[in-house]
Formats: structure tokens, sequence, C-alpha cells
């Protein structure tokens, strides 16, 4: 009896991994723990031990053995770059800051016992909690689009990795004269000029190599959202005849079978290979924990001088998943900027210490037309005390005059600056 | 007498103790709210102004303090062009300007 449940439980240890194999030691709490490794949860963990001089402890919850960046993947896409080239290791974190990284992912966060549990089984016990779970993709927006997804037929490739690359195969494999159309949701949704960029780099690879192929850009909203007149001035005058912007159309069904995209008032359309970016919102975990206050339940509420929820007390929100104070994108750069200011209030407040009152934010987000020509929009963010509010700093900020060479590689440094300051 | 002064002592230590470490935590909380600011640099110059090796920014760390604050400035006005630092400079008042060529200044290369 006691020798088959020892069986039993062995056998259960290494279906979890968690045999002979395993080499991750989950301590039972940590000063601070951060759940998700993207640009703000990796950012806020590497500068809570930079600004403790090293005296906070950290674990890190993500799932995944690497980061793989969503900014420059859309390269990956028209050839530019390899999925290689975009990804970097969380070892970095580890060896050069002494942060625990744990691979698994948080199934259950309790903010009244201060604990997560994660998939895994253990349980960790915080003082602060940072929730940067990015994005959760809403598939159910799009009817027929969460089977198309499984079946690998319709992709998103919106969170780099696995569907950036297949989703190049697909482009691959698509005849000349094949149509590709993306789908864009209402804003706000995750990088607002990244489906511009991604349809314009894919267009710059049928222009070299299947010139007689379409792009299709069908977006639910009723104009370009970012950097406008530079795109529809490329568009126009780069790719004449090949790139299409059509607005207000929001994308309500697909038919991967039959490639056909359906919307809420404008007539089907037809494409060899269907991009469909559903509606975002929250990532699970933010959303299962009540964090989600905000924007009809979508996005998480955050005090803007500390980051922390307004649902729960020692929680902190970074990221794609809160509720933006107006001209706050969800970038990676903006991400990676949270990230500082929650590091640094949290590592304020265990001190004891009144956190900083006048953080502040900057954006830079560069955008390929081409694999070489890039165009950016910046911008800096003050915190506004009597307003509790983020605000773009008067006469700051602003875009390129046209895409350059030299901007591509800014664009290109920027990536490895910022890999390196989140990850390194 | 003896245990009259080891108290006065122990008292008087007790108080400096407190005053050092008060002082101390202020310049501490101080040099917190300095690295924020320098941190918001950081993303595309590098963790404390370390660029990547190849990178076209520049490594802002270690460069002469009066050098970074007049090229920011610079910037600011528009006599030094730029592709986006005319913009991103614009965000930051002078005061800021100085305090971050301070820190960037300060850093080893």
């Amino acid at each position: 009896m006691q020798r088959r449940s020892f069986l039993q439980s062995s056998a259960v240890l290494s279906l979890l991994g968690l045999g002979a194999c395993a080499t991750t030691s989950v301590p039972a709490k940590a000063k601070v723990v951060v759940i998700g490794g993207g640009y703000g949860g990796a950012t806020a963990a590497k500068y809570v031990r930079l600004l403790s001089d090293y005296k906070i402890d950290v674990v890190l919850i993500e799932p995944q053995a690497a980061f793989v960046s969503c900014p420059i993947s859309n390269l990956v896409l028209s050839g530019g770059k390899q999925i290689a080239d975009i990804t970097t290791p969380y070892t970095g974190l580890s060896k050069n800051h002494g942060v625990t990284v744990v691979k698994d992912s948080a199934s259950a966060i309790d903010t009244a016992k201060k604990t997560v549990t994660l998939a895994g089984g253990a349980t960790i016990r915080y003082d602060k909690l940072v929730v940067s779970p990015g994005i959760d993709l809403v598939y159910s927006s799009i009817a027929g689009l969460q089977e198309a997804q499984v079946a690998g037929q319709i992709l998103q490739a919106w969170k780099a990795g696995a569907e950036t690359v297949a989703l190049r195969k697909q482009l691959e494999a698509m005849p000349d004269g094949g149509v590709y159309a993306i789908t864009i949701p209402e804003a706000p949704y995750r990088c607002p000029p990244g489906p511009y960029e991604r349809a314009s780099v894919v267009a710059g690879y049928f222009k070299a190599v299947k010139p007689r192929s379409k792009v299709l850009i069908l977006d639910a909203n009723p104009d370009v959202t970012s950097k406008g007149p530079l795109f529809k001035k490329v568009w126009a005058e780069q790719y004449q005849g090949m790139v299409e912007y059509r607005s207000q159309h929001k994308a309500t069904a697909v038919d991967a079978k039959a490639g056909v995209i359906r919307f809420d008032v404008q007539d089907d359309v037809k494409a060899h290979v269907i991009n469909a970016l559903p509606s975002m919102r929250a990532g699970a975990i933010a959303v299962q924990t009540g964090l989600n206050n905000m924007g009809n339940k979508r996005w998480c509420g955050v005090n803007y001088q500390t980051f922390e929820s307004t649902a729960a007390k020692d929680v902190f929100v970074l990221g794609d998943s809160i509720q933006i104070a107006p001209a706050m994108p969800k970038s990676g750069h903006m991400a990676n900027s949270h990230g500082k200011v929650a590091a640094s209030a949290i590592v304020a407040q265990l001190a004891g210490w009144e956190v900083n009152p006048a953080p502040m934010l900057t954006n830079t987000c560069y955008s390929f037309v081409d694999n070489k020509n890039a165009i950016h929009v910046a911008s800096v963010h003050e915190y506004v005390a009597l307003e509790k509010t983020f605000k773009a700093v008067a006469g700051s900020g602003g875009v390129s005059a046209a895409p350059t060479e030299q901007e591509g590689g800014y664009a290109l440094s920027w990536a490895s600056n910022i890999w390196a300051d989140t990850l390194m | 007498m003896k245990i009259k002064n080891l108290t006065l002592m122990l008292a008087f230590c007790a108080l400096t103790a407190s005053f050092l470490s008060h002082a101390q935590s202020a310049s501490a909380q101080a040099a917190l709210y300095t690295r924020s600011l320098a941190a918001t640099c950081a993303n595309c110059h590098g963790t404390d102004g370390k660029a990547v090796q190849g990178a076209s920014m520049v490594a802002l760390a270690g460069l002469d303090k009066n050098y970074l604050a007049a090229q920011l400035k610079a910037f600011k006005s528009g006599a030094q062009p730029a592709t986006v630092m005319h913009q991103i400079s614009k965000g930051y008042s002078d005061a800021q300007i100085e305090v971050l060529a301070g820190y960037f200044a300060a850093q080893k290369k």
C-alpha cells in the first residue's frame, strides 16, 4: 500500500517534470515576486535588484525558457531576421543580478494571504507582487478563429514565437499573385503601429519576391491609429497598387477553409493568408485575480505614481495589461518604463521612504517600412500629482519626417539596448 | 559613576547612530530618485549609460558632465540636429538635465 502510493506519487512527479531532472527549487517566500518575464516584468525584477543594491530578493515566474521580442518580430515575417535574432535567454537575470527565475506559470493569486500558487503546485509568499502578464487574445471576438488557430490555419503571431515562424512559412508558401490580409481590432490593443509595420514589411517581401501579390489591411478603427501620414505615404509611393488600406472593417468571423473574412457591416473579403488579430485584454491571471477593474473589465487600473493596482494592495500591474493614461501606448518600451517606476516605488516602500513624487516615462517606438528603412514615434510623460495621471510633457515628442536607413540602424540598436536593459 | 558614564555613552552612540542612519537614509532616498530618472534613458542608452557594444546610440557612462549637459541643451534648443533626441530632450527640464549629466558622468565607462 505504502509502496503503491509511493510509486503513484513518483509517477505524478515525473509527469510534472519534477523528478530526477528537477533543477529549480522554488523558495517558499520572497520580498518581491514578479509574474511574467516580458518587457515589464523582467525590467521590474532587474531594477528591484539594482535599485535596492541587491538587498531585496526577487523571484521571477515565467513559463518560457527564453524571451522572444515582439518588437523586431515583423522582420522575421519579412525574412530580414531569424527568430534566434530576437530571442534572449533569462539566464542574464539570474547570473548577473541574482534574480531567482522559476520556469513555471502562476495559476492563482491570493491577495489576502499574499501568496502565488504555481501550475507546478508550489506556493510562494510575497511582500510585494508584480503582475505583468501581457495581453490575452480574445479569440471569441471573431467566430471560427479559435478553431482555425488551433488547426494552424489562421495565425495571430501577435505574441512572438512559434506562430511568427509559422506565419513566415505561410507567406513563403503563398503563390505570387496571392492576397495576404491582416485584420486589426479596435484600439486599445498591443502595439498600435505594429499591424501597419507588419503590412509594410510583408509588402516589401512581396515586392522583391512575388510582386503580383497584394496586402490588405482591414482595420476596425476609423483611421490608421499610429504614424498614419507616414505609413499612408509609404503605401501610396513605395507599395503603390500592392497595399490597400480599408478602415471601419471590424472582423466578426473567419472561414479558414474558404479563406473568407466576414465583417460587421462591410462585404466579405477573400485572402490566401489570413492574419486575424482579435480583441485584446489584460492577461488571464490579472483577470482571474479581479485586477481588471477598468475599460469594460478589459484592463487593470493602477495608481500611476507607483503602478500599484487600484484593486489590490501590494500588487503592481505593468505593461500591456494596464488601463493607459491618454497618449500612453501599449508598447514594449513603455512596459520597460513602467517596470522601473514600479521597482523604484517598491524599493522605497520596503525601505519606509516616500515614493518618488515625480516619476517619468519615455516611449520610443520604431517601425520598419521594409527590411532597411524605419520611422519612429517618441514621447516623454511626467506624473502630474494634481491630476494623478501621466501627461505627455508639452512640446516633447514627435515622429520622423520620412523613413530612413539611418533610423533603421537606430531601430536595431534600440532593440539591442532595450533587450540588455531588460534582461542582461 | 561608571555606570552613569556608560549609560551616557550608550545614549550618545544611539543618538549618533540614529542621526547617521537618518542622514544616510535621506541621501539614499535622493539617490533612488536620481537613479529612477536616469533609468528613463537606459532603454536606448543601456543600463546606467552602458550601451551594448556596436550599438549606434552614444554610451553615456563616464562622459564629461558639462559636455553631456551642453549636448542635451543643444538638442533641446534645436542647435544640435538629431533624429529623435530633439524630441526626447524637450521632455526634461534644465534642472533634470543637470542631474542626468551628473549621474552619467559619475558612472564607470
